[in-house]
Parts: C-alpha cells; sequence; structure tokens
C-alpha cells in the first residue's frame, strides 16, 4: 500500500503536481512544499483557526485534512484571496478598525470573515461571534475585528 | 504534532472498500475532523486508512414515504443547509450549528459522528431521540440496527470490524426542539437535550450526561413539568467534568428540559 501518492490540485489558480506523503496534512504541504506561509499553524488539532483554506469553494481547517485528500480540489490561500482583491474590503476594515490583536489569527480570521462575507447577509454581532468562534487563538477581546467584519457586511461600525 | 506514517487508499466502490478494512490496522476516514487530530496528536496509530469519500451514493440525503434517509458521508454543514432536513428531520437541522465551527462542520460528516459515539457528540443523541436505524454494510451484506441498540459504551458501538455505517433513517416527529449549553459557542457541549414529541407521547435524549445518549425514561413518561423534573434526578447521573460537578449538570439538565418542555 501506498505512503505517499501522486496528487495533483489547483492552488490559487495554479495547477500543483507533487508525489505527497499520505501522513503530511494539507496547511503543511501549502507551507513547506508551496512556501506559501501565510496559512499559519497553531494548534493542529482543528482548535485554533489559523490554518483555515478554502477548498472547492469551503472554508476547512488546513490542519484537519491530509493534502492527499486535496487530489482533484481547487485550494485557495490567503495569499490568493489577498492577490485576486477578493478580501479588499475586509482588509481596509482590519487595518481602519485595527482589528488584528497579535496578528496570529489573522489570516484564518479573514478566510472564515469572507465566507459569511459570500453569503451576502446582514448579520447581528452575535451571528459574527459565532461564525468566527472557530478562530479564538490566545488573545483576547475580539472586539475590534467583529466591529470591522460588521463595517463590511452591514456598512457601519 | 505530527501523524505517524501510513499508507492511504481512496477506494471507488463498497467491494473495494470493504476488502481494504479487511487488512490489519485498516480504518476508516471520513470527514476527518476527530480522527486527524488523534492521527496529528499521536493518539491512533493505524496502518492503512482508507478514505470512503469516494465512495458513490453515500452524499444523498432522500426524503422517504416516512422519514429521511442520509448518507453516511452527507457533511454537518449539509445537514444545517438542507431544505428536506429541516422539513423532515428538523432535530437534526437545529442541533447541526451547535456542532463545533464552520470550517469544521464543512468536512465533519454524519456517518463518522455516529461511529465515532462521543458522549457529547450532538447528532448520537438526535438519533436516540428519533429512534433513528442505522444501516451498515459489510461483506455479508446490509444489517439494520436501531440507535438505541447501536450506542454501547463510550466511544463503543455495534459496528464490527470490517463493517461501515452506510446510512441512518430517521422517522419523523411531531415536534422536536435542540438545546445545549457551552462554555462558548461550538465548544463541546457541558450538557445537551434532544427532544422530540410524537402525538401526546415525549422523549427526551440527554447528551453529555454519560458515557452513551441518555434516554431519560422517566421524564418523558411525566406528565407535567414538574413531575418530569423531578424524574430527571433518576433518569441521569452524570458524570463530573473538569469544570462542573455531577449535581451542576443535573441542575443544568433541569433547566435544558424546562426549555424543551416548553417549546415541544
Amino acid at each position: 500500500m501506498e505512503h505517499a501518492l501522486d496528487t495533483t490540485m489547483t492552488v490559487n489558480g495554479s495547477p500543483v503536481r507533487r508525489r505527497i506523503p499520505a501522513r503530511e496534512h494539507l496547511v503543511d504541504f501549502l507551507r513547506e512544499e508551496l512556501g506559501l506561509t501565510g496559512s499559519h499553524i497553531g494548534c493542529e488539532h482543528g482548535v485554533c483557526g489559523a490554518c483555515t483554506v478554502r477548498v472547492n469553494g469551503d472554508i476547512v481547517r488546513g490542519c484537519l485534512m491530509l493534502a492527499v485528500q486535496a487530489n482533484g480540489c481547487k485550494v485557495d490561500t490567503i495569499e490568493g484571496l489577498s492577490d485576486s482583491g477578493e478580501l479588499k474590503a475586509l482588509q481596509k476594515a482590519f487595518h481602519e478598525k485595527n482589528a488584528l490583536q497579535c496578528g496570529f489569527c489573522t489570516p484564518g480570521m479573514l478566510m472564515a470573515a469572507q465566507d459569511l462575507v459570500l453569503q451576502k447577509r446582514r448579520c447581528s454581532r452575535e451571528e459574527i461571534k459565532q461564525h468566527i468562534s472557530g478562530n479564538y487563538c490566545r488573545c483576547t477581546g475580539y472586539q475590534a475585528i467583529v466591529d470591522a467584519i460588521e463595517q463590511v457586511l452591514n456598512g457601519q461600525g | 504534532m505530527k501523524a505517524p506514517s501510513f499508507a492511504y487508499s481512496k477506494p471507488s466502490s463498497l467491494e473495494e472498500a470493504l476488502e481494504l478494512l479487511e487488512r490489519p490496522g485498516a480504518t476508516i476516514l471520513a470527514g476527518g475532523q476527530s480522527l486527524i487530530p488523534s492521527l496529528n496528536m499521536r493518539l491512533s496509530s493505524p496502518e492503512l486508512l482508507v478514505d470512503i469519500n469516494g465512495l458513490p451514493g453515500f452524499s444523498k440525503i432522500e426524503v422517504l414515504s416516512s422519514g429521511v434517509r442520509i448518507g453516511c458521508l452527507v457533511t454537518h454543514a449539509q445537514i444545517e443547509k438542507s431544505s428536506e432536513v429541516s422539513k423532515h428531520a428538523s432535530l437534526l437541522a437545529q442541533a447541526a450549528p451547535h456542532i463545533a465551527h464552520p470550517a469544521i462542520r464543512n468536512r465533519g460528516t454524519l456517518g463518522g459522528s455516529l461511529a465515532l459515539a462521543d458522549p457529547a457528540a450532538e447528532f448520537p443523541a438526535c438519533a436516540v431521540a428519533l429512534d433513528a436505524t442505522f444501516v451498515v454494510a459489510g461483506r455479508k451484506g446490509e444489517r439494520r440496527v436501531k440507535a438505541g441498540a447501536f450506542f454501547k459504551g463510550l466511544f463503543e458501538t455495534d459496528l464490527r470490524p470490517g463493517e461501515i455505517l452506510a446510512a441512518a433513517e430517521f422517522p419523523p416527529a411531531d415536534k422536536a426542539v435542540f438545546v445545549e449549553l457551552a462554555r462558548r459557542h461550538g465548544d463541546y457541549a457541558i450538557i445537551g437535550l434532544a427532544g422530540i414529541r410524537v402525538a401526546s407521547q415525549k422523549r427526551f435524549v440527554f447528551l453529555g450526561a454519560g458515557a452513551t445518549p441518555v434516554l431519560a425514561v422517566n421524564a418523558s413518561r411525566a406528565g407535567s413539568l414538574g413531575e418530569a423534573r423531578q424524574a430527571v434526578g433518576e433518569d441521569l447521573d452524570p458524570p463530573a467534568d473538569l469544570y462542573h460537578t455531577s449535581d451542576t449538570k443535573l441542575h443544568l439538565a433541569r433547566v435544558l428540559l424546562e426549555r424543551a418542555w416548553n417549546t415541544l
């Protein structure tokens, strides 16, 4: 049985083909093999959300998916979403509201927040908090982050 | 915090998957939202992961003449968003948003949640409340198990080595309510309650209250809220956790029972 597999995926629009050890999770592959270090590794067991990436349009935990499972998939990282301009409004709001805290969770926060933005609906602060509850890391507060997301979603702050 | 070495195979048919599962040290990989953390923490060390995500026909939600059949690979997010589930098994639709976080619900599966049998998980309690029937596939064919007989102990189920939980069938209820208490949205429940009513018969099943989902037999038979509150003390002996004593959990169980009672 194979311990490494030929895997093809599209990462941020570019085709990628590599032989990947089965044990390697997706975010390690993105960081170590492709140099996409914007997706962070915090807890490696699905608690902190710093590794959030998009697979076939859905946000997932990069540490809770094997890289070989992304075979045939479209993978988008914070680098791709930033370069394409998709995150422009959120990035501006995070900057204006000083919504960074220590910054470690920021890529994952932006990925989770953009998932909510794509749903194109007005949200209460409570709904925003629920949506980013999977990205709480080691700081506290998060009010400025909720402010920034609220500004983009509802055009207010 | 890196997974140990293992082999990986993604079969494209049930027959192939069942054959692979007979190999020594073979483990099923479905959504991976509990298995992969346990691999990363080296709490488990399978020799072969059989990724069942390529199996055809296991991702369907089908409306039956009475109730709904959900394939094992249907994700929590699909259950949360499905209009069929919302209409025919609203208990599951109400429970889904309580499971972890959006990014995890996009990968985690119904089959994985039921087969893991975490005592604090939402779907096992819903399945027992609705008296669901599980369809189990093995090399000798299919067999059917009632949810109440499926959950045998802490992370212990009726599944035998080499079997795959293929689907679950949920009968309809006239009214359903799911409530739980957690320190933070998406965290493991301190205690939770899946309640249904069919005609005048109520059924209350608690999660986080024992080694398996606990059917509160006496509270379910009670004629008034007062009687039910009293009866929960006979039905439950919840184990303490790091933050809550058994008494606290019993108190919280009564709080949830009251909320559920007034809704059903």
